[in-house]
């Protein structure tokens, strides 16, 4: 059924009965043309893609857990493309285009809100780079503005503007169409349009095995049985090294676990999302009046899925130095996701190795914005076996050309 | 707020530590031939188990290398060791 | 009618009333009030209004556990948001508002809302406001949504106090279980720590109205506070034990009263005793979230701490036992009593803001306030955060803590042992590592969850508005996994995080699907237990102190020289002297002097037999030629092969070198060099030793300083003293070490002094110096002198891709035997690309301005341009009266005398491109004089 203004009063007046499932629950099939491991936003724009732009039959998306358990449902949600490489912005550029329209195009309101973001920098050598930065983004086509103290003041009147601030504010590299969305309709939206166009998704599913036949990957061995399938590909975040043991190969890539915190709702008090990375920290307020705020990843690396309190004290420490009127909100929850990161925090998409075995991993603390693109890029490899010219520089033999995408070597911005 | 052990000055506060990488890896000779490959493996490429893990970490209090071995999901630490006896 | 008060022996000191408002009336209450109870007392009812729908709503529970009554409190001149009336305790003077509602919480004109909630069940905003565009609706829900107004003012001194401590057992929770569990322990000689968040000791004993081993519930925790005090216990009270963390870290806040900072106090507890109680649940039942409907415990506990009867006519819904003892209770106390089985049927509130009574099963009775209750349930959310699993007890109906953690044990109501004498001895065992055999409790229920498909609305979690509704919605259309559920609808996200609405929340679930409560599981608890002020955080870390910058010796003739001082890579260093002005610095430096602070310039010693054949490992140039004497510049690279920090090193003696790495480098190439040391080499043999901090350094850098050291009467032969070689001298009867190291072009000593006697000689430099011309420059003068002679400044004019064959520096790359640090990653394809962005210096007219830093290169790319390049470095050259600036091109080592593309912020404009050295390019200043 199509969501509208129309059907929610059609439904209001029939007490909701007759709303559909959002997607079904099915037993998974003993076979399927591609299998997708991971149930994330990721995953699940994967089979999106792969059953609309490449018409592939037969499709299931196996989830160890609930969907979009993972960092979809665990991220800071911001979405932007404020990127200095080509390779990046191409990349983040798709994504926010392919969001721009995501509500339309899925029929459910992921609530992407492109209100922007503000990348704060505190001292004139930071401006500088913020220049840089800005002048990059604009020659690849990507909007960017280098606002002055003023400027950002107008934006962002509850940041720290004192002159004896630790971090003063000079200015900021801002782009107007970044913004935040909503984590789990994203989630929950690619699932919908999967199952409308047939592919099964299947909870509760959880990978045990990977089953290897003379070198080519044939299937999997799961909670629910042995599901074989012409091509695999894995969309498993944090979790890629896991099942990279059980294919019997290894990743470049470090777990380790990022925080996110929610205060108490407020009525508004910032509309951008804004970043310190001289403190550390971002936050941006939710729809419902949440601060939510983020920073750098834990320093020891881990699967455990909470938080420690060294990166919390850094983390909101930063963010009471960004804006000192919030010491007074309180915390109301902190949570952890396992982010896998690659040694130029950029992500990994191609094949593994290993025949008919493809990876789409390595998007580290910046996965959730490029969901999109992701799902496009990955449904486009798995579909046709090839690249497509935009992942093309994100393949795994780029570690072994040298040809790392050091997003935070460039220019100064975290991921 | 976890807790590591230095062989020199017992457990301390992990924020002192820093992690510097798995153990076990040898710097292929540099001299001789070292493939794109065999590099691009010493240099990225990780084990990152779920589970125990043994892994370099430095004290910078006192800036001792050491092993320590735990556990990545319950964060337990299980045990530490001496680097040097991993020197070939 | 609605709540009084009564004289019921609780806490309250009628001797200090205070004042205060609540959305704009006037009231008064006692000293040991919170707000919510003295506001019940005034027979106040409609304290808040919900999230959603905006319906009027009172208290329902009395402690950490009333989703509804949230207020902005403002003290004098501090405003706090979001404060519950339930927890905060009362103060004179306070004004109070409920938050989201206009213009109070008894008429909110957006209670209209209400009327339109068909309109906007659980998710409705995912599938509307789509067209045209989300942006045209959501600046109207943002303003609906929120709850407190963050007032923007900053509260003096609103800083937390951070603690650390550690003892044999913390017990968390004061009630009998707690004190009864401390007392045995600190009285077996174990440092204890008990805490509990109420402001005194006693927990649930105060409203159970009874009598504890036949004292008086206030003697009996008076006499355990004593022992357990005089058996070396330490005693928190207003300390909410929020979290627990990896490797047991209890992590407290204690509470320093309204407007201050609370403390957070860090415990390493060996052993953790959960003696947190149990709260009552609500039951699910038509409008059962009227001002006027109250949990039992919550009723009782307002009686029992603050002698505040809920009601005079109260209807009692209950489906356990504990409802006969509260009924007695509250009798006793004044009010008139009717015990209603919750079990028998559906049951409906009856009245709007003002209660008129309960229809159960058909049948109307009458009463001014409904208390209900489900059922206890343990608290155990500090269980879950140690990673500790729960068991479904189906006697209780209740999830209880399942086999015990290392280091963490619970007791009492939170174990699900409900009944005082059982919690007493199980708390008495535990806390000396014995257990109790389990006895037959005396707690009686009968499990009572929403009824599916039941009609009328029922609300499920309160704050938010998520009705039983809601959850069949989320059911039907297959949001089924709890997490699914609560992400859906909301439940259990406002702000007491479903403490009231998981349990019948996730049985519904489990109705819906015909599973067993159980099977469905709870969604995860995540710290803090209660909310917790961002500031409990920060404490200390603030201000100069967040990230501390690192201080000269010379700070203070720095200061009396007139320094604009600010930081530079992590230092705090003089920029310039006086009036900021850089032109006249550069050119006292290249007609006479400078001086300057180089102190942070790291000197980093390794010595020892391998010494010589390590520092040729670390360094990208071949340092094992260096002779005893003598100095050379080399590139330390990450061992992918980029250029990590360019410096110096010279070489002391056969087995002693100097490494003077850049300033913002010294820690990261310290550990750098000892990891390498510890990792691969054989540590008995190298030592390393950091002295940065230990040698200041005063360079003397110009065409006259040849002659100002020279009167510094240092001991040494300048005649014979060459570039790139370094001597010892003296200095006041000091050893100093004196470098023949240039990073301006001109002749240049670099004098390292022991910190003592830094300021005499710095003194002494500018005194012989400024007769002769020369004087104090700052950092952005030398960033000028450097980029005149084209000298890099790394992670300005270099970036994480930059090799040094891209600087010029190509020759160890391809000839250099022995192995080095980044030696295989500069042979990557990457690394041999042709395309490699190399260092330049760009020229312009002579008139024209500088270059913007930050300005890219540009060559046209189909419809649009394509970077080539980046401008790292640009200044207006004093020395040679034009623009000079360095940049990064692609192949810009080939483009010598080329015409660029200048593009910054869509201008364009043209530069040539000329090799990096402006000033000097034969280096004859370096030794002139």
């Amino acid at each position: 059924m199509t969501y509208s203004a129309l059907t929610l009063l059609r439904e209001a007046f029939r007490g909701h009965t007759g709303w559909k499932p959002a997607w079904r629950s099915p037993k998974p099939a003993a076979e399927y043309d591609v299998i997708i491991i991971g149930g994330g936003g990721h995953g699940l724009a994967t089979a999106y893609y792969l059953a609309k732009n490449h018409n592939v039959g037969r499709i299931a998306v196996l989830e160890k857990g609930w969907l979009g358990g993972g960092n979809t449902g665990r991220n800071t949600t911001v979405i932007r493309s404020n990127y200095f490489y080509p390779e990046s912005v191409a990349l983040y550029e798709l994504s926010m285009k392919l969001y721009e329209g995501l509500s339309q195009e899925l029929n459910y309101n992921v609530m992407f809100s492109q209100r922007g973001m503000l990348i704060l920098a505190h001292s004139e050598p930071e401006m500088e780079m913020a220049a840089r930065t800005v002048n990059a983004m604009r020659l690849n086509g990507v909007d960017a503005d280098l606002l002055g103290p003023e400027d950002v003041r107008k934006r962002a009147p509850i940041l720290n503007f004192r002159d004896d601030a630790r971090y003063p504010i000079h200015g900021a590299v801002f782009q107007g169409r970044a913004g935040t969305g909503r984590h789990d309709a994203v989630a929950w939206g690619y699932a919908r349009g999967a199952d409308r166009q047939g592919v099964d998704i299947i909870q509760n599913c959880e990978v045990l095995d990977v089953i290897i036949e003379g070198g080519v990957c044939k299937g999997v061995e799961t909670n629910q049985g042995v599901i074989r399938a012409g091509r695999i590909g894995a969309a498993v975040a944090g979790h890629s090294s896991v099942l990279a043991e059980m294919a019997g190969f290894d990743l470049p890539i470090q777990s380790y676990a990022l925080q996110a915190f929610v205060s108490e709702p407020l009525k508004p008090v910032i509309d951008t999302v804004a970043f310190s990375p001289s403190a550390g920290t971002y936050f941006s307020q939710s729809d419902k009046g949440g601060l939510v705020i983020g920073g750098g990843l834990d320093r020891v690396p881990s699967y455990g899925q909470r938080g420690n309190m060294p990166m919390q004290e850094t983390v909101l420490s930063g963010l009471v130095e960004m804006a000192p009127a919030v010491a007074k909100v309180k915390l109301l929850r902190h949570w952890a996701g396992i982010v896998d990161v690659t040694p130029d925090s950029s992500p990994v998409i191609g094949p593994s190795g290993i025949d008919e075995l493809f990876i789409n991993c390595g998007w580290g603390t910046g996965g959730f914005k490029a969901i999109p693109a992701g799902g496009f890029l990955f449904a486009h490899l798995l579909a046709s076996g090839t690249h497509h010219e935009i992942s093309r520089p994100f393949d795994l033999d780029r570690f072994t050309g040298g040809h790392l995408i050091d997003e935070g070597a460039a220019s100064g911005i975290a991921h | 707020m976890q807790q590591f052990p230095c062989p020199f000055c017992g457990l301390r506060n992990e924020r002192e530590f820093h992690f510097a990488g798995e153990a076990g890896k040898t710097r292929p000779d540099t001299t001789g031939k070292v493939s794109n490959a065999d590099w691009a493996s010493y240099l990225y490429t990780l084990k990152n188990r779920k589970g125990e893990v043994r892994e370099v970490w430095m004290h910078r209090s006192c800036s001792e290398l050491f092993i320590l071995r735990r556990n990545s999901v319950t964060m337990a630490v299980l045990g530490h060791e001496q680097l040097r006896k991993d020197v070939p | 009618m609605s709540g009084f008060r009564v004289n019921a022996g609780g806490l309250i000191d009628r001797n200090k009333p205070l004042n205060f408002t609540f959305d704009g009336r006037k009231y008064s209450g006692f000293q040991g009030d919170t707000l919510a109870s003295a506001l019940l007392a005034n027979r106040v009812r409609v304290m808040g209004r919900s999230f959603k729908y905006h319906r009027p709503r009172g208290v329902w529970g009395a402690w950490f556990d009333d989703p509804n009554a949230i207020f902005d409190v403002t003290l004098g001149d501090v405003t706090l948001p979001n404060c519950s009336a339930t927890t905060t305790p009362l103060v004179d003077g306070m004004h109070a508002r409920a938050v989201n509602a206009f213009p109070s919480a008894r008429f909110d004109i957006k209670g209209v809302l209400d009327r339109f909630s068909r309109f906007m069940p659980a998710g409705f905003y995912y599938k509307t406001f789509m067209w045209p565009n989300w942006h045209l609706f959501e600046p109207m829900i943002r303003k609906l949504a929120g709850l407190g107004h963050l007032d923007p003012a900053v509260i003096n001194d609103y800083q937390s106090g951070q603690h650390h401590i550690r003892c044999d057992l913390l017990v968390v929770g004061g009630g009998a279980t707690g004190l009864a569990a401390a007392r045995v322990a600190a009285e077996a000689g174990q440092s204890v720590i008990l805490v509990d968040d109420h402001p005194e000791f006693g927990g649930g004993l105060y409203r159970q109205g009874c009598d504890v081993e036949g004292q008086k519930p206030a003697s009996w925790v008076k006499e355990h506070c004593q022992a357990i005090t005089a058996a070396g216990g330490k005693l928190m009270t207003a300390t909410t034990a929020f979290g627990v963390y990896d490797h047991n870290m209890v992590a407290l806040a204690q509470d320093k009263g309204f407007g201050k900072a609370p403390d957070l106090w860090r415990v390493r507890a060996k052993r953790i005793l959960m003696a947190t109680g149990a709260m009552d649940r609500p039951i699910t039942f038509i409008n059962n979230d009227r001002p006027g409907v109250m949990s039992v415990d919550g009723a009782m506990e307002f009686l029992g701490r603050y002698d505040v009867l809920a009601g005079r006519n109260i209807a009692l819904l209950s489906n356990n036992s504990f409802a006969q003892s509260a009924a007695t209770v509250l009798q006793e106390a004044g009010a008139e009593v009717r015990l209603l089985d919750a079990t028998q049927g559906q049951a409906r509130a009856l009245g709007g803001k003002v209660l008129r009574g309960v229809e159960l099963n058909g049948k109307r009775i009458s009463c001014d306030t409904l208390l209900a209750s489900g059922g206890l349930t343990p608290v155990v959310h500090l269980w879950r955060h140690a990673g500790g699993k729960l068991d479904w007890n189906a006697e209780i109906a209740a999830f209880v803590p399942g086999k015990a953690l290392q280091g963490m044990v619970a007791a009492g109501a939170a174990n699900g042992t409900f009944d005082l004498g059982h919690a007493l001895a199980e708390a008495r065992a535990v806390a000396t590592g014995k257990t109790t055999a389990k006895q037959p409790r005396t707690y009686q229920i009968t499990p009572l969850w929403p009824e599916i498909g039941s009609k009328g609305r029922q609300w499920i979690d309160f704050q938010h508005d998520v009705t039983l509704k809601d959850v069949e919605l989320a059911a039907r259309e297959n949001y089924v996994s709890v997490e699914h559920l609560k992400r859906y609808t909301t439940l259990g996200m406002a702000s007491d995080q479903g403490k009231t609405s998981n349990m019948a929340g996730l049985a519904a679930m489990a109705a819906l699907q015909g599973r067993a409560i159980p099977e469905v599981g709870t969604t995860t608890f995540r710290p803090p237990f209660v909310p917790v002020a961002l500031e409990l955080y920060h404490g200390a870390r603030r201000g100069q102190v967040f990230n501390p910058l690192k201080r000269l010796v010379l700070e203070n003739q720095h200061r009396a020289a007139g320094a604009a001082l600010g930081e530079y890579g992590g230092w705090l260093r003089p920029g310039w002297y006086g009036m900021q002005d850089i032109t006249r610095e550069v050119l006292k430096a290249r007609g006479a002097a400078g001086i300057f602070d180089a102190s942070p310039l790291g000197k980093i010693e390794v010595m020892g037999p391998d010494a010589a054949k390590f520092v040729n490992f670390i360094y990208y140039n071949t340092i094992s030629t260096l002779k005893v004497g003598a100095i050379r510049y080399g590139f330390m690279l990450t061992e992918g092969g980029i250029v990590y920090d360019d410096g110096v090193i010279a070489r002391l003696a056969e087995n002693r070198f100097v490494i003077s790495c850049s300033s913002s480098h010294v820690d990261g190439v310290s550990a750098a060099l000892e990891s390498w040391r510890q990792d691969g080499n054989d540590p008995d043999r190298i030592f390393i030793h950091n002295t940065t901090q230990n040698w200041p350094t005063v360079t003397v850098a110009g065409p006259k300083a040849r002659a100002i050291v020279e009167q510094l009467k240092l001991g040494i032969d300048l005649a014979d003293f060459p570039p790139m070689t370094w001597r010892d001298g003296v200095f006041q009867e000091a050893g100093v070490r004196v470098s023949r190291v240039s990073f301006t072009g001109d002749v240049s000593y670099e004098i390292s002094i022991p910190v003592a006697l830094a300021p005499a000689l710095w003194d002494g430099a500018l005194a012989v110096g400024e007769p002769l011309g020369a004087g104090p420059i700052g950092l952005e003068a030398l960033s000028v002198l450097r980029a005149e002679k084209g000298y890099i400044i790394i992670g300005k004019d270099t970036d994480g891709e930059v090799m040094p064959h891209d600087l010029g520096f190509g020759i160890p790359r391809t000839r250099k035997k022995a192995a080095f640090v980044g030696d295989r990653g500069l042979h990557t394809d990457k690394a041999n690309s042709k395309d490699r962005r190399q260092l330049v210096g760009l020229r312009v007219p002579d008139s024209a301005d500088a270059i913007a830093t930050g300005a890219h290169l540009v060559e046209t790319s189909g419809a649009g341009f394509r970077s080539i390049g980046i401008v790292t470095s640009s200044y207006d050259s004093p020395t040679l009266g034009h623009p000079i600036a360095l940049a990064l091109v692609e192949r810009g080592a080939t483009r010598l005398g080329e015409e660029l593309t200048v593009w910054h912020m869509d201008q364009q404009s043209r530069a040539t491109v000329v090799a990096p050295v402006f000033l000097d390019p034969k280096g004859e200043r370096l030794d002139a004089g």
